[in-house]
């Protein structure tokens, strides 16, 4: 049984923000669908009792002290943008609403 | 299309209301919360921004140890256990706002959770239960080009600026609150008024509405007696005290006229309107992202030790409640009047105006009456007015030495609220300190009583009452500056007539 | 006059620091060799020739004026284009960055100009580091000075290459599942992958956050020990660096070289059985393994039973990191912005800009980090590779209680034919089949030259236990003293 569908590429592709061709979506969907396969291996593993490990090291509480350093000036702040006005970088029009924090 | 609002009264008579708020704190630390940049508000564009707050590549967070102990702080406060270990999640979305298109926050694994706030409301103490205190990053501040009025819809373009991105951020989070029914509104406001005056007393934010350093998300939801708890929706956008109590009204109502319809909630956000006072339809959570939170990879987990959280929780204030109810009973005041100190925001300014010298009466008269009027007629807050408690205090020192009777004390602190200076300064600048010198107060009242000699006479005949007439005249020939007691004596001995 | 561009950077750092030549003269060298070879190697994406000189020039005026210099001071070094450096050019080996100018540089960066040493450029890479062979990288594949018709190994290859092309004697690499290791390892040359917060990753444009580890390459173990040490260390400005000082690699690594390995033991993975692997690479390791038991090491076999797991959930934990690290690249505050074309929504434009600026492998992963990381398939994929990582941790750590450091190939085979395998992702995957257990891990793993096979190198891995990272150069330079380095013919 096929891991992943064509629709479902189109989904990831979208969640993901990559307009993807059709001709990309087949090619996609055949290639995910070995990979996903393949990684799948890891449910062989019986693991209910196996902590996850998201951190490769042992440590905790790396905390910083509250003092301001210097950072960028605006000029080099904006250096890399595709767009500026107004001292702000510039993008064309946003439909969605604030998803907010 | 116009829809007929059902009363009020009438929709809690037939529903029950369920509350809860989401509450987010910008902190008032130094910096970011996950670099060095400054904190402080306003500023040019993108002046407040580094590699870490703007996303670039290659750039790693690193926690601001203040932004964790300040929001230790607020968890013990609101009564929470610390988490013993707990991480930082990514909040997966792409928006302009936020430089990395995800968002350094908390999920699973809050730093603080399981706690509560007592709030007053109507004499009754209401419990709240906060699920959980957490930290996170602030968006950048997006301006939208092009449309009407800088909203978001007809826009053509959106310009962003970063010196927002990365303030530290505390989302408080309550559990739903059943059973407030028709008082509803008015919980949700106290609620926030008390989480407010909490985090002002820990003095780890500034919490001002008006400049968005605490933001509201109103839940409410709407059932029938003795059925499950209906569909809720999120109000956002709820940026005053004001309309935190509206939000909950104004969704009460619309929900219920929706119900009535025979129609049903959606589960939606929904945006609240400042001026019109009512709420529009944001997102559908139908069509909400998921945002495949995962731990954080970039910071380490936190793990507040014991020593640590008992050393803050030693170092906490003396809360707000309990502050007042000791401040009431130090001040002699009737729950009554002690409503009218709180509803006037002076509770602060009498204590530090006592602290400064005076009497709790004194310093209550000053603040709820004088000061309170200018406050109501020019649209600020007290605190705002322009008088400070020292100078009240000050004031009221002048009253007491027999320098300043009542009205000319009045004078003076109208002075003082238009920045003249300080009471004495102005008292002499503007001559205004009571005459006790007789000599010259004999010579006012001879003159008098040689200028109203029917009066003189009637008052030598026994009608001593009209002493007042002759009282009003030296007052008026001084501008004020006697003491009518003093006066009045003054003028019975010259007439030679026992008071 | 010998030619400087053969010699190690522990002997050219002692030329010029005994005035026996200048900066400015290795640096000349190495930039002409660059400009006679690098047409064909293709190891650079940028030669920052006009920096490289004045970096030299400045070495020369603190030896003219009596300064102390560092041991690497006036010694070229390549950069990988995976980090930031000011003002020059910084790709990642991308289309979506393009033309960028970091206005930061990398700590590593910055440590490496405190040191004196010279930045030649910066050097080819499989796209966001994404790739076994470099043949991933936007800007053409980067070839092996072995067989320029080969892959030089990935991501790293332009470090690898740039060093066996004698372009640079020194390079920077990222390892992230073999990539500095699987290209040293097919080029001849010598790659560390430092235990994971041994060097910091501040301005090493993030692939897998908790996998990244910056490394030194270089063709003498020496060398890589003498660039470890400079590069490393604790940097506050990275949570996950660890606040101890490197171990001592430089001294680790020449008491090695005295080819003395008595009380060392050693342990061959009894899971890497060599299936998948390639005759002539088995053979190559086998007689280093004898080398190292002559020269004393006691072998052992050792069982790792998860680590037949690492490569699924390797596969699993790096694009879910990736797809969340490359969000970042959205076309609004750098890089390339596509469809702007006044109409289009910014969603839209984002989407045309991903589309375009990203290559079709960092479209796979990051649909893969996306599927896995998604609800419903979280627990499924992403948190089991996290469980899976946890016992490949134990096995790590049940091996180094029986052996001072564990041996394998670096590679199931020698250096591929450019083309060979681009058309099944998932058979390039398994080039890093020896390589991943270790990042899972977070320790140290080291490949140096073992031998040739088909006239193509060979590469042995050592792998030590986390902050043990001078074990493993003991073990290399004491096999580097028997075996030799290993010279690509002329190009
Ligand atoms: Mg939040
Ligand atoms: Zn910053």
């Amino acid at each position: 049984m096929a891991a992943i569908s064509r629709e479902e590429v189109a989904h990831l592709a979208r969640l993901s923000r990559l307009a993807v061709t059709e001709e990309e979506l087949d090619t996609f969907a055949g290639q995910l669908d070995v990979i996903l396969q393949s990684v799948a291996q890891v449910g062989e593993v019986t693991a209910a009792d196996i902590p996850p490990t998201s951190h490769s090291v042992p440590l905790t509480n790396v905390l910083r002290e509250d003092v301001v350093v210097p950072g960028l000036t605006p000029q080099e702040a904006l250096s890399g943008a595709p767009d500026v006005a107004e001292q702000r970088f510039r993008v064309p029009r946003i439909l969605d609403e604030d998803v907010a924090s | 299309m116009t829809t007929t609002l059902p009363a009020y009264d009438e929709v809690v008579a037939r529903y029950e209301p369920v509350i809860g708020l989401e509450t987010h704190v910008e902190l008032g630390t130094n910096t970011k919360m996950f670099c060095g940049c400054p904190t402080d508000f306003g500023g040019e564009p993108n002046t407040r921004v580094c590699p870490v707050c703007l996303g670039l590549p290659g750039s790693l967070p690193v926690a601001n140890k203040a932004a964790i102990e300040a929001t230790i702080r607020i968890g013990l406060a609101l009564n929470c256990s610390i988490a013993d270990w707990c991480r930082f999640a990514r909040k997966n979305y792409f928006y302009p706002d936020m430089p990395k298109d995800f968002q350094i926050s908390q999920y699973d694994e809050p730093l603080c959770a399981d706690g509560y706030l007592d709030v007053e409301v109507g004499g009754e103490l209401v419990r709240i239960g906060i699920e959980r205190v957490h930290l996170e990053e602030d968006t950048g501040k997006t301006l939208h080009v092009g449309g009407a009025t800088g909203r978001i819809h007809g826009a053509t373009e959106s310009l962003v600026d970063y010196n927002r991105a990365g303030i530290p951020l505390v989302e408080i989070v309550t559990r739903p609150v059943p059973g407030t029914g028709a008082l509803a509104p008015e919980v949700a406001k106290a609620y926030v008024t008390e989480l407010r005056d909490v985090l002002r007393s820990l003095g780890v934010s500034d919490v001002r509405m008006e400049e968005g350093s605490l933001r509201c998300d109103v839940n409410t939801s709407l059932n029938l007696p003795g059925e499950e708890w209906g569909t809720r929706t999120e109000t956002k956008n709820v940026n005053s005290l004001r309309s935190v109590e509206r939000a909950v009204r104004s969704e009460i109502l619309r929900q219920a006229s929706v119900l009535d319809a025979g129609g049903r909630i959606t589960q939606e956000t929904r945006h609240f309107h400042e001026d019109t006072g009512d709420t529009t339809p944001g997102r559908s959570k139908e069509t909400a992202t998921d945002y495949r939170y995962f731990p954080e990879p970039d910071l380490v987990p936190l793990a507040p030790d014991t020593a640590w959280v008992a050393e803050l929780k030693a170092a906490l204030p003396e809360l707000p409640r309990l502050h007042r109810r000791r401040l009431q009973e130090q001040w002699g005041l009737s729950d009554l009047d002690m409503q009218s100190v709180l509803n006037a925001g002076a509770v602060e300014l009498i204590e530090a105006t006592v602290a400064a010298g005076t009497t709790p009466a004194a310093a209550r008269k000053w603040w709820l009456g004088e000061l309170s009027r200018r406050a109501n007629e020019t649209g600020v807050e007290l605190a705002d007015i322009g008088a400070t408690p020292a100078q009240v205090a000050e004031l009221q020192g002048l009253v007491d030495a027999g320098k300043l009777n009542d009205k000319l004390a009045r004078t003076v602190l109208e002075g003082v609220v238009d920045g003249e200076g300080s009471p004495t300064e102005i008292m002499t600048n503007r001559g205004l300190e009571v005459v006790s010198d007789t000599g010259a107060l004999t010579a006012a009242v001879d003159e008098a009583i040689a200028a109203n000699p029917g009066i003189a006479d009637k008052i030598r005949s026994g009608k001593v009452a009209a002493a007042g007439a002759l009282v009003g005249a030296v007052m008026k020939a001084t501008r004020g500056q006697a003491d009518a007691k003093t006066l009045r004596d003054l003028i019975l001995e010259r007439l030679g007539v026992q008071g | 006059m010998t030619d400087l561009t053969r010699m190690t950077a522990t002997d050219l750092a002692g030329l010029v620091a005994a005035g026996e030549t200048s900066a400015v003269e290795v640096t000349r060298a190495h930039l002409d060799r660059i400009a006679a070879v690098d047409d064909r190697v293709h190891a650079f994406l940028h030669v920052d020739t006009e920096g490289a000189l004045a970096a030299a020039r400045a070495v020369d005026e603190r030896r003219a004026a009596g300064e102390e210099l560092g041991p690497l001071a006036g010694v070229p070094v390549a950069v990988k284009d995976v980090l930031t450096t000011k003002g020059v050019p910084t790709t990642v080996g991308s289309k979506i960055l393009e033309g960028w100018r970091p206005p930061y540089d990398a700590t590593i960066v910055q440590r490496l100009r405190a040191a004196g040493t010279v930045m030649l450029g910066k050097t080819n890479m499989d796209e966001f580091a994404m790739g076994s062979s470099t043949e991933y990288s936007a800007y053409g594949p980067t070839h092996n000075p072995w067989d320029t018709d080969r892959i030089p190994g990935g991501s790293g290859g332009g470090s690898a290459a740039a060093l066996a092309a004698y372009e640079a004697p020194l390079a920077i690499g990222s390892d992230t599942g073999g990539s500095i290791r699987q290209p040293g390892a097919v080029t001849g040359t010598v790659g560390a992958k430092p235990t994971y917060g041994g060097t910091s990753r501040y301005g090493l444009v993030a692939f897998s956050s908790s996998l990244d580890t910056p490394g030194p390459c270089a063709r003498t173990v020496l060398d890589a020990a003498l660039l470890h040490q400079v590069i490393g260390g604790h940097d506050p400005r990275d949570s996950t660096s660890i606040p101890q000082p490197v171990p001592d690699v430089v001294a680790a690594a020449r008491q090695g070289a005295t080819g003395d390995l008595t009380g060392v033991k050693l342990g061959i993975v009894k899971e890497f059985t060599g299936e998948g692997a390639e005759p002539g690479v088995m053979a190559a390791f086998r007689d280093a393994v004898d080398t190292l038991a002559k020269l004393g090491a006691e072998i052992v076999e050792v069982s790792c039973p998860h680590f037949r797991y690492a490569l699924p959930a390797y596969y699993l934990i790096a694009p879910s990191e990736c797809s969340s690290n490359l969000a970042r690249f959205d076309g609004v505050r750098f890089g390339l912005r596509v469809g702007d074309d006044g109409n289009r929504s910014l969603e839209e434009v984002m989407s045309l800009t991903r589309e375009a600026g990203f290559g079709a492998e960092v479209k796979r992963r990051i649909m893969v980090g996306t599927y896995a990381l998604s609800s419903g398939y979280y627990d499924a994929y992403y948190g089991q590779a996290q469980k899976v990582r946890t016992l490949i941790t134990r096995d790590f750590t049940t091996a180094f209680e029986q052996v001072d450091a564990l041996i394998s190939p670096t590679t199931p085979f020698v250096a591929f034919p450019i083309g060979a395998r681009t058309a099944d992702p998932y058979q390039m995957y398994l080039a890093d089949l020896f390589t991943i257990p270790t990042n899972l891990y977070g320790g140290p793993g080291i490949s140096v030259p073992c031998g040739l096979s088909e006239g193509l190198p060979v590469g042995l891995q050592v792998m030590a236990p986390t902050m043990a990272d001078d074990r493993m150069y003991r073990v290399a330079a004491a096999l580097e003293s028997v075996v030799g380095t290993f010279t690509p013919p002329a190009l």
